[in-house]
């Protein structure tokens, strides 16, 4: 019992010490700036382009239920102005960003995790090396830094899509105008709202490509290997994502 | 010149070089012969520094492997063209981009790019494959791909891994000649890790079999195949007792 303990102490210790390591020669390859400014162009057009519908559909459909249960919740007791409130400060701080964030764990990091996975497995990332590329620069470094820098882009316009679906849905289901829906918009708005979304989305895009890289280039074992890696990636980045979100919410709010 | 000495290498529990020793010259096309998972693959990874040995080291020019930093062996891994056992061609890219991709590393103008990656793909006779995708060739043509890439770079040395595997006798034959070309044309040292012995016997200037983590034995092809050596004999005969 206490040698399992022990064995698991070790064994994660390691694994901290591995990630570190990892995220070392990652911040060292960052100056190769030569090599990874075409695949990170790459990268970025693969998350933020291709990843925007799923973001958007997720957001639609919560601004939708949040301004219904808003209603429900408020009915009687709050004037039904502040369904704009509880819209816009959720999508903001919250929903805009985890539920983004959680759907393209799956969409972003499974992926990156597969790709790089099946490239280890296929000896293809020994052939980079061989030919004098560094995968750290070359493979990682435009991942991290495209996961970083669209996913603020993608959960903007997610936020935007989940006030306005909740706006279109109290103007047709909750007989609320349009100017109360934006007065309970402006009441306790602060800037903050915003960039703390944003910041904090940014942080999950790094951790998700962070994980998809860290366990796509460890794969071993061929497709199960792959598909192993693929799955402990969305469970790890939404574990991560979860921790984040309420480190945050201690640290910034 | 490349030289092994004393070459340790384990996984876990199992040792798979223990004490390899063993000189590659100048121009030569070296054959390493062993029975699979031998480590011949091993060993020739310890060359361009994709695995670091556990003890002993591999010296290539007088410079010790294992001991060079990141940019250091970037710069000699610029002279060693390695040819992968499934050819390891990047999936996504074109046959023409494969063969590019060493190129870029080295500054060279797009139109330099271009020729170079002509004449590699016309020296392994794959002429006009330079749009297709790795996923629309057969084996033997992916691994002639994997030599171009290779050879385009006009490495000094060329690592073979298992080149003729899984490949029929033609094909197989076509790979021979194409490694002897690369030889001819290009003046290159080669190490060929392979358990194919029609391969070894046409390209080998020298073969070594590898036995137990060691060299069992070492010499010529006209040496190799009057060997007395009870386990030479019976791997290069293919006689199962």
């Amino acid at each position: 019992m206490i040698e399992s303990i022990g064995r698991r102490a070790v064994a994660a210790v390691e694994a901290v010490g591995r990630v570190g390591h990892f995220v070392l020669d990652m911040l060292r390859a960052v100056p190769d700036v030569a090599t990874w400014a075409r695949p990170a162009v790459v990268q970025m057009r693969r998350i933020g382009v291709d990843s925007l519908p799923v973001a958007l559909f997720i957001a639609a459909f919560t601004g939708v239920v949040l301004a219904l249960q808003a209603s429900y919740t408020f009915t009687g007791a709050v004037p039904l102005y502040f369904v704009g409130t509880l819209v816009g400060k959720t999508m903001m701080l919250e929903l805009g960003p985890v539920l983004a964030g959680l759907a393209l764990a799956g969409r972003v990091g499974a992926s990156m995790a597969a790709e790089l996975g099946t490239m280890k497995v296929t000896e293809q990332v020994d052939a980079l090396e061989t030919l004098a590329y560094d995968p750290q620069s070359y493979l990682v470094v435009p991942r991290v830094l495209a996961g970083t820098m669209m996913f603020p882009v993608i959960v903007a316009f997610a936020i935007a899509t989940g006030i306005v679906t909740g706006w279109l849905t109290s103007l047709a289901l909750l007989q609320l105008s349009t100017p109360e829906f934006i007065k309970g918009l402006k009441i306790f708005y602060q800037f903050k709202d915003v960039w703390f979304g944003l910041y904090k989305s940014a942080t999950f895009g790094f951790t998700i490509a962070l994980v998809g890289c860290i366990v796509g280039l460890r794969t071993r074992g061929g497709a199960e290997g792959v598909g192993r890696g693929a799955m402990q990636t969305v469970v790890y980045s939404a574990i991560l994502i979860l921790v984040l979100d309420a480190f945050w919410a201690v640290v910034l709010l | 010149m490349i030289e092994f000495q004393d070459l340790h290498k384990g996984f876990g529990e199992k040792q798979v070089l223990a004490g390899l020793s063993l000189t590659v010259h100048d121009a030569e096309t070296l054959v390493i012969i062993g029975y699979s998972g031998t480590g011949k693959s091993v060993a020739l990874k310890h060359v361009v520094g994709l695995l670091h040995p556990d003890a002993g080291d591999v010296i290539v020019d007088g410079q010790a492997v294992s001991t060079l930093d990141r940019d250091e062996l970037t710069a000699l891994r610029r002279g060693i063209g390695y040819v992968f056992q499934f050819a390891a061609l990047f999936d996504s890219m074109t046959v023409a981009e494969n063969v590019a991709m060493g190129l870029r590393r080295r500054g060279l103008s797009d139109e330099e790019i271009e020729d170079r990656v002509l004449e590699a793909l016309a020296l392994v006779d794959l002429s006009g494959t330079e749009e297709r995708l790795p996923a629309e060739l057969s084996g033997g043509m992916r691994k002639r791909v994997g030599i171009a890439r290779a050879i385009a770079l006009r490495p000094r040395y060329i690592l073979y891994d298992e080149p003729t595997t899984g490949l029929d006798p033609v094909t197989a034959a076509v790979m021979d000649r194409l490694m002897v070309r690369a030889r001819e044309h290009l003046g290159v040292t080669g190490v060929v890790v392979t358990h194919d012995m029609r391969s070894a016997y046409t390209v080998g200037d020298r073969v070594a079999m590898l036995y137990e983590g060691r060299i069992r034995q070492v010499g010529t092809v006209a040496e190799i195949q009057a060997t007395e050596d009870p386990v030479v004999r019976q791997f290069i005969e293919g006689r199962p007792e």
